[in-house]
Formats: structure tokens, C-alpha cells, sequence
């Protein structure tokens, strides 16, 4: 595009950083929520208590609930209590277009539980590649906008001529321009690798969604064939089409955990009723990297083993473990804080990249901004604090929503994205540099009340100590910044006051 | 022919500044209405998308069909390495002097994987199941 490749590629990392940046902050962070997404599960429903997690007549419960409420589903899924996870999920397929039917319950009673409805934790994490849109439609996005994000890295790290030195270089004094970028530098040159790690294996999580081109020219026309044979899957059979009892849970279970180290995760039966019915018993993935989980399947009338799941050969070893060091189910709480750490430095890259955008670009003093910088700075504002409101506000409807309201799940998200929206049009009729104090303001003050609310609309004491405390943290981290905000406003008011008439062109260059 | 000689024309591909750069803005903003500037970046962005995507996804069918390895571990090599190759691809489209260069790069090896998976298949059909 331009003479030179540096130039070149400066001009692409402008551009694709730009148009991929507004969803890739929000994927960014609320990905990087989703790294406490049982945390925030658990908060989000504070009627549940820590209670047993003993899986196998957990396991018989939530078959039990699917056999009298799911009787017809293709197959049925049930994911047993964890200790931060104190609820049977059960879940059912009634074909393979329809959505799956889910239902949590009462680890006790095996009746769907009192807790009040909502995604918890779940919202980030599906928000975090569908964007709460159609699923297909929504991975696309994310998807397509990973990649944009990955070309933006490599042709920023060319661009970047000092890496080295730059990673000790804040000249936030000399002008805007320059402490932004120097931010900008900083901030993504500090968790690079964890940058090119993240897109990279987000897109490879997805891959096969993606690039579905090789698994189709090896296995045309069996392409689930290819999930077996990488070792993801037990093989599916085929229903016999007449009807069979099966035999009971328990002892197929005990049968399948005398032959595996790892605690059971989730029961799954194909064709239920069936007399070709599989039981599967799915298992923790076992230390390490990769995203495998041990399986054995049972024929369900007969009782006799069918299938184990197989060994990961190499290549499917590096793509499954692509995928776990995306999840980091490995990764022990100092580690999965340095990620969630790295992730805000990640969001905050993109962050400052888009600041520097319009800053780069600001109009000289007297001049009016032009549609594309005020579009610009519009979406960077309603993106960059309005994301952020858009979350506390979700957090305070779980706690302030009346309990058994109606599709309360639901009302949850309306808020969320309620509160987003208001938080990105206000700004739009303030003075922008104002608005980002007051938006900046808002946000703090959002999280900080929600430990506040949470305490007087429930009884659970210091149970979420850990919570509140970061709720407290993004708080106070959001205001500080509003207030850095204002006063680097003011200060910019007087100097312009002090220096009257020419100085003013200076003035627009460093216009923030 | 005119407007392929513009396009492929470096004189044209100005030298706009890098993002550190805030002088001469008037130059960079009489330049980027042009017209021919931005038909320019367009027909780029659709190259980089839609021939990027398509030559990583015959790279990926082919790989998938050529790499000597159980055929499920060359799908899962083939595939991950296949958004480096977008991604390289996207970077040449945008790196590569002019248009007609970039094209070029990206046709030549879409024909030729084109031509091996065609062959492939063919050996495949034939040959013993993999």
C-alpha cells in the first residue's frame, strides 16, 4: 500500500486495528471476565449453598428429570455438581437444528431448582464469541474479527522498529500523542505473547466452524467421523428404532471410574429408550494442556463397553491444547489471575490504540471535527466505558430484578445491553472530553455499589469476599482514571488561558 | 487499461505517513478522497477476504489430503496452520508494491493448489482408503 513495507504495514495496523477494535475490546473483556466465570456464576445465584458434590446419584436424578421431562430427545446431557458449581445441569437435543433444552437442579432434590434464573457467568462467556447474537451469525463476527486482530499484531510488531526500547519509554508529558502511544506500546508489548496466543487459539477453538475445508475433502460426507478419530468424541449409533429398558446408572458409572483417575464431569445417553442406547461417562480433563476428556460409552440395555475415547495423537495434542491454553481449565489461581491480568492489558491495548486514533487525528483548534473522527470517538467511548457500565448494570439487575419475575434470564440481558446503550448515547450531546470523566465516573460508581447492593438485598454475609472485593477494584481503578481524567482537563484549560492566540495551534495537536 | 495503469501505478500509492507522523495533514487528506485511492484499499480489502479466505481453504483441503500422517492428524495440522496462511496472505495483499502484485501473489498458488487438490482427489478416489 504505501513505498516501503514498514509503511505499509503502519497503514494496515492503523486500519485493521480500527475496524476490528470496538468488538474486540468488548470480546476481550468480557473473555477476560470469563476467566471467573464460576465465580460470578455463584454470585449471581446466591440462593445456592455449597452442598454434596457426590456425582453418580446426582447423575441418576438428572437422568431421572430427563426421562419424565425429555422422554422423545435424541439424547440427553447431564453435567453433575463441582464443588463451585453446586447444581445438576441437565440438557436435551431434540434434533440437531433446535437449541438444546436445559434445566438446572437442586443437587438434593432433583427438582429444578429455587435459584433465581439467570445465565450467571455463562452471559460473558457466550457474549465473548456470539456477541448474544444468532450463533452462527455472531461467531462469524468474533471470528472474522480475531483474524483482522491477528493481522493487526504482526503488522504492529513490524511497525514497532524499538521494541526493546519502547517497553521502558512513557513520555506521557511531552504531548498526548506521544503517552498515548507510549501506552499503547507498553501495554501491548508487555503481554504479547499472551495477545498472540489468545487470538490465535480463540480462532482455532472455533476452526473447524471456520476453515470446515479439510475436514470435508478427507471425510466427505462423515464429517463427525473426524471427531472420533482425533479422539474428541465417542462414535454415535444409530437409534434401533424399538424400545428397550435400560439398565441402571450406578453401577455402568462405577464401572467407567474404576477405569479412569479423574472425577466425572457429565453422563450423556444417546437415544434414550432406545434399544440401541449409549451411555457415555465423561470425565475431567486430566492435567495438562490439552482439552481431551477421558470417555468410556456404554451399550445402556446390555451394559457391555462399546467405546473409550482413544489417545491424542500429536497434531490433534497441539490443536486440543490450542484450545486449552484459550480456556485455561489448567491453570492453577495465580496463573488464571495473570491471565485475567494479561487479558485487561490486552482490552487495554485496544483501548489506547483507539484513543490514538482520534488523537492522532484531532482537529486543529478551531476547526470542527469531521464525521469519522466524531463516529470515531462516539463508538470509542460507548465501547470503552460503555461495555463496563453495560456489566455493573447486569451485575445490580441479577440483585435488584424481582426473583421470580418472568423470564428474568432475559430482563438480565435487557439491562445489560439497556444500560450499554443509554451509556454510549449520553456521551454523544456532552463536551467528549467531559464525557469521558463522567462516564469514567459513572462506571466507578456502578461498581461500586453493586458489593453495597449485593449485601442489602441478601443474606449472605462475607460470603463473596473475593467478588466484592474486585467489584471494589474496578471501582475505584474506573474513578481514579475519571479523576486523571479531569485533572489532566483543567490543566490543559489553564495552559490554554495562560497562553492566548498562537499558542493555540500547539494546542490542537495535543488535543486529546 | 487506464484505470489498471492507475492502479498498479506506484506513484499513485503515495507516500501517506505513518501513524506517528501528524504533519502535512492536508496532503494525506486530499489524498484519501481520491477516488482511485480508495477504490484502491477496496479492491485490497476484497482481495485480502475473499482470495486470502479461499487460499487458505484449499491449502487446508489439500494439506488434508497430501500430508503423510493418519488422516485425522493432517485435518488437524492442516487446519491449524490454516489462519496463518490467511493471515500471511492478508499481510501480502497489503504489503505487495501494487495492486496487480498482489494479485498475482495470491492467483498463482490459488491455481496451483487448485491443480493439486484436483489431483489429489483423483489419487484419493483411486488409491486406498486413507
Amino acid at each position: 500500500m504505501r513505498q516501503g513495507f514498514r509503511q505499509s504495514m503502519a497503514w494496515l495496523h492503523t486500519w485493521a486495528g480500527l475496524v476490528t477494535g470496538w468488538v474486540m475490546f468488548a470480546v476481550f473483556l468480557t473473555g477476560t471476565a470469563t476467566y471467573y466465570r464460576t465465580d460470578i456464576s455463584l454470585w449471581m445465584r446466591p440462593e445456592l449453598r455449597a452442598g454434596s458434590t457426590d456425582s453418580v446419584p446426582a447423575a441418576e436424578r438428572g437422568v431421572a428429570y430427563l426421562k419424565a421431562h425429555a422422554p422423545r430427545a435424541m439424547a440427553w446431557y447431564v453435567s453433575v455438581p463441582q464443588p463451585d458449581r453446586p447444581v445438576i445441569g441437565v440438557y436435551w437435543m431434540d434434533s440437531l437444528e433446535a437449541p438444546l433444552g436445559q434445566a438446572l437442579l437442586d443437587v438434593e432434590s432433583g427438582a429444578p431448582t429455587r435459584a433465581r434464573d439467570t445465565q450467571g457467568g455463562d452471559f460473558f462467556y457466550r457474549f465473548h464469541y456470539e456477541l448474544q447474537m444468532m450463533p452462527t451469525l455472531g461467531r462469524w463476527i468474533v471470528g472474522a474479527a480475531a483474524l483482522i486482530l491477528f493481522v493487526a499484531l504482526i503488522s504492529g510488531i513490524v511497525t514497532h522498529r524499538r521494541i526493546f526500547a519502547d517497553f521502558f519509554t512513557f513520555r506521557r508529558d511531552k504531548s498526548a500523542q506521544r503517552g498515548w502511544l507510549d501506552a499503547h506500546n507498553v501495554t501491548g508489548v508487555l503481554a504479547l505473547p499472551f495477545h498472540l496466543m489468545i487470538t490465535y487459539t480463540g480462532i482455532v477453538t472455533l476452526g473447524v466452524m471456520y476453515m470446515p475445508w479439510g475436514v470435508s475433502a478427507a471425510y466427505k460426507g462423515d464429517e463427525l467421523r473426524f471427531y472420533v478419530e482425533a479422539a474428541q468424541t465417542t462414535t454415535w449409533r444409530a437409534g434401533a428404532g424399538r424400545p428397550a429398558e435400560a439398565l441402571p446408572l450406578a453401577p455402568l458409572l462405577a464401572r467407567a471410574q474404576r477405569e479412569v483417575a479423574e472425577p466425572l464431569e457429565m453422563v450423556i445417553v444417546n437415544n434414550p429408550g432406545d434399544a440401541n442406547a449409549t451411555v457415555v461417562a465423561v470425565f475431567e480433563e486430566p492435567h495438562g494442556l490439552a482439552h481431551q476428556h477421558p470417555q468410556v460409552a456404554f451399550d445402556a440395555v446390555s451394559g457391555a463397553v462399546v467405546e473409550r475415547v482413544g489417545t491424542l495423537k500429536p497434531a490433534a495434542r497441539v490443536f486440543t491444547s490450542f484450545m486449552g491454553l484459550h480456556e485455561a481449565h489448567f491453570a492453577s489461581s495465580a496463573l488464571r489471575a495473570l491471565f485475567f491480568l494479561c487479558g485487561l492489558l490486552g482490552a487495554a491495548t485496544i483501548a489506547t490504540g483507539l484513543v490514538l486514533w482520534t488523537v492522532a487525528r484531532a482537529p486543529k483548534a478551531g476547526e470542527a471535527p469531521g464525521f469519522g473522527l466524531r463516529l470515531v470517538r462516539g463508538l470509542n467511548i460507548g465501547t470503552v466505558l460503555g461495555l463496563p457500565i453495560g456489566m455493573a448494570a447486569f451485575f445490580l439487575g441479577n440483585r435488584l430484578l424481582p426473583v421470580d419475575l418472568a423470564h428474568r434470564a432475559t430482563w438480565e440481558g435487557a439491562v445489560f445491553f439497556g444500560a450499554w446503550a443509554l451509556a454510549a448515547l449520553v456521551p454523544l450531546v456532552r463536551p467528549h472530553r467531559r464525557a469521558w470523566t463522567e462516564m469514567g465516573l459513572a462506571a466507578g460508581l456502578l461498581f461500586g455499589i453493586v458489593p453495597v447492593v449485593g449485601a442489602l438485598t441478601t443474606d449472605r454475609g462475607l460470603d463473596f469476599l473475593a467478588f466484592d472485593a474486585a467489584m471494589l477494584g474496578l471501582g475505584l481503578a474506573l474513578a481514579l482514571g475519571a479523576r486523571k481524567v479531569s485533572h489532566y482537563e483543567a490543566r490543559r484549560q489553564a495552559a490554554k488561558a495562560a497562553r492566548p492566540g498562537p499558542a493555540r495551534v500547539t494546542e490542537g495537536l495535543v488535543e486529546a | 487499461m487506464g484505470l489498471v495503469s492507475a492502479l498498479v501505478s506506484p506513484a499513485l500509492v503515495s507516500k501517506v505517513l505513518p501513524v506517528t507522523d501528524v504533519s502535512s495533514l492536508p496532503d494525506r487528506v486530499r489524498l484519501r478522497r481520491g477516488w482511485r485511492y480508495r477504490s484502491e484499499v477496496a479492491a485490497r480489502v476484497g482481495l485480502a477476504a475473499f482470495g486470502g479466505y479461499a487460499l487458505a481453504a484449499l491449502a487446508t483441503a489439500f494439506l488434508s489430503l497430501t500430508l503423510p500422517m493418519v488422516r485425522s492428524e493432517a485435518v488437524a495440522t492442516a487446519t491449524l496452520i490454516s489462519f496463518a496462511i490467511l493471515a500471511g496472505a492478508v499481510i501480502w495483499v497489503f504489503a505487495a508494491r501494487t495492486l496487480l502484485l498482489a494479485a498475482l501473489g495470491l492467483g498463482l498458488p490459488i491455481a496451483l493448489l487448485g491443480l493439486g487438490l484436483w489431483l489429489a482427489f483423483d489419487g484419493a478416489s483411486m488409491g486406498p482408503p486413507a
